[in-house]
């Protein structure tokens, strides 16, 4: 096949790296990005794959989502979780699952676990662990079940069972004790939540909710919010109601146009 | 010190029922001396599509000016205005793509899509989206701004109630925050029509 349809689009632009290193030596410190403190885990069973995530976001000690998706859309038969920088799990799974799209058009075949694992550790590599995305991708294809743990630097494992994130040793630890081979799905899925919700408990990072993916031949299901453990009980019902009203300097209120609907009336349209 | 927190700023969006609210202070200093006290960090994309960007004022408006270039052209070929969500893909990969030499922005979006329905989104200063249901906030009072909105907001307000809601959580978070307030802009949109308000606040 062409190399064109494989070529990753010219990624990075430098262009204000100076500028900022300048700023830096100033004294002004670079800013924090958006992080997934995260557990997320993997696991295969009896027929398939079974993906899980926690749905916290953090930017520092602060939490910055409580209800984000980690579980990233990388093939039909192929999800990927993201732990690590948040812009760059997103970007990486994005870029991977457009080229394999790609790829799936010029060959007309399911895409394979590995080509995505391939695809995806080379570009790490290629950053040398700046791109901080640490990924457990797993996914069913024509080979049978697969899951892979991707690091920030491009090194890959291929595991029956895998975690990743701030809160993998909790979730791990689960794992240890009670995996075993041939679980049936619900067993999975069981164990999954419960890997995940002892990463939520655990460990500051991770938090919320529950999301989990079942990937099994020809099939996936994303069951999103799985399980909420921590919904929220201190909301007023009343609400909040304002005595004083606030104090407004200036008023504009500028009224939309309504888009003209233009109707043909009679007569034959123009000719070509 | 940050480099965000050289200007200072403080900006939050809320979504009532069919409609929604953007608000940002008015403050543009230079770490503790204040340089101007009517600076714009909230602009009009389309009647129906709004944008905030907190961060280093510079990189702001540098952000704006390519980001009105790019619907520009996007006006021209399609014919058509963006939809919330398609803008804030462009905001996020024009942000990605400088992943290693970041502009000190972090934007907020709020829009009107299709059907009227309100859409708002952050992201940081790389482009890490983070989609809400309910309010998203940003700048050097986000700390405080979480705090009011997740206390104050409530769903399916109409938009005058959306309005004092967005206007007090940013009056009393902006008076926490050293580096931001001297008033605020508030624009709430609705499918009829645009109300944009400045609010009087303390001015110390």
């Amino acid at each position: 096949m062409s190399t064109e349809a494989m070529d990753v689009p010219k990624g990075f632009s430098f262009d204000l790296c100076r500028r900022n290193e300048m700023l830096t030596k100033k004294g002004l410190k670079s800013p924090g990005y958006l992080k997934t403190g995260t557990t997320i885990v993997g696991l295969i069973f009896e027929n398939g794959v079974i993906l899980g995530a926690d749905t916290r976001a953090t930017e520092g000690p602060i939490v910055a989502d409580k209800n984000c998706e980690k579980i990233h859309y990388m093939a039909p038969n192929i999800y990927c979780c993201g732990a690590g920088t948040a812009a760059d799990t997103e970007a990486v799974t994005d870029n991977i699952s457009s080229q394999l799209k790609l790829h799936r058009y010029h060959t007309g075949r399911e895409s394979r676990v590995v080509t995505a694992l391939t695809l995806l550790k080379s570009h790490l590599f290629r950053y040398q662990g700046h791109v901080s995305a640490a990924l457990v991708l797993g996914g069913v294809d024509v080979t049978g079940p697969h899951l892979h743990t991707i690091y920030p630097h491009g090194s890959t494992d291929t595991l029956p069972y895998a975690t990743m994130g701030s809160g993998s040793l909790a979730a791990m630890a689960i794992f240890e004790s009670e995996y075993r081979e041939g679980l049936t799905r619900d067993e999975g899925v069981n164990l999954v939540t419960k890997a995940i919700c002892s990463g939520i408990f655990n460990d500051l990072g991770s938090g919320s909710n529950v999301d989990v993916c079942v990937i099994t031949k020809g099939k996936k299901e994303y069951l999103r919010n799985h399980l909420t453990p921590n919904p929220r009980t201190y909301i007023s019902s009343k609400g909040y109601t304002f005595s004083k009203k606030t104090e407004v300097l200036l008023t504009k209120i500028t009224p939309l146009k309504e888009l003209v609907n233009v109707v043909q009336v009679g007569g034959d349209a123009m000719e070509e | 010190m940050s480099i965000f927190e050289y200007n200072g700023s403080a900006l939050v969006a809320m979504v009532g029922k069919n409609c929604f609210a953007i608000a940002s202070d008015r403050r543009l200093g230079v770490q503790l001396q204040t340089i101007a006290t009517d600076f714009q960090r909230i602009f009009k994309i389309h009647d129906k599509l709004f944008l905030g960007l907190s961060g280093l004022g510079s990189d702001t408006q540098t952000l704006y000016q390519r980001l009105v270039f790019r619907h520009k052209l996007y006006q021209l070929r399609e014919e058509r205005d963006m939809k919330p969500e398609t803008f804030a893909s462009l905001v996020s990969a024009m942000l990605y793509e400088k992943r290693f030499g970041p502009y000190f922005c972090q934007p907020v979006i709020a829009g009107l899509g299709e059907d009227d329905k309100p859409f708002i989104c952050t992201m940081d200063s790389i482009g890490a989206k983070e989609l809400a249901k309910d309010f998203v906030v940003a700048g050097t009072a986000s700390e405080s701004l979480y705090g009011a909105c997740e206390s104050m907001f409530k769903p399916d307000m109409d938009h005058e109630e959306l309005f004092e809601t967005i206007s007090q959580a940013l009056i009393s978070s902006v008076d926490r925050d050293c580096l931001s307030g001297w008033g605020g802009h508030v624009y709430v949109v609705t499918p009829t029509e645009v109300t944009e308000r400045i609010l009087k606040g303390r001015m110390d």
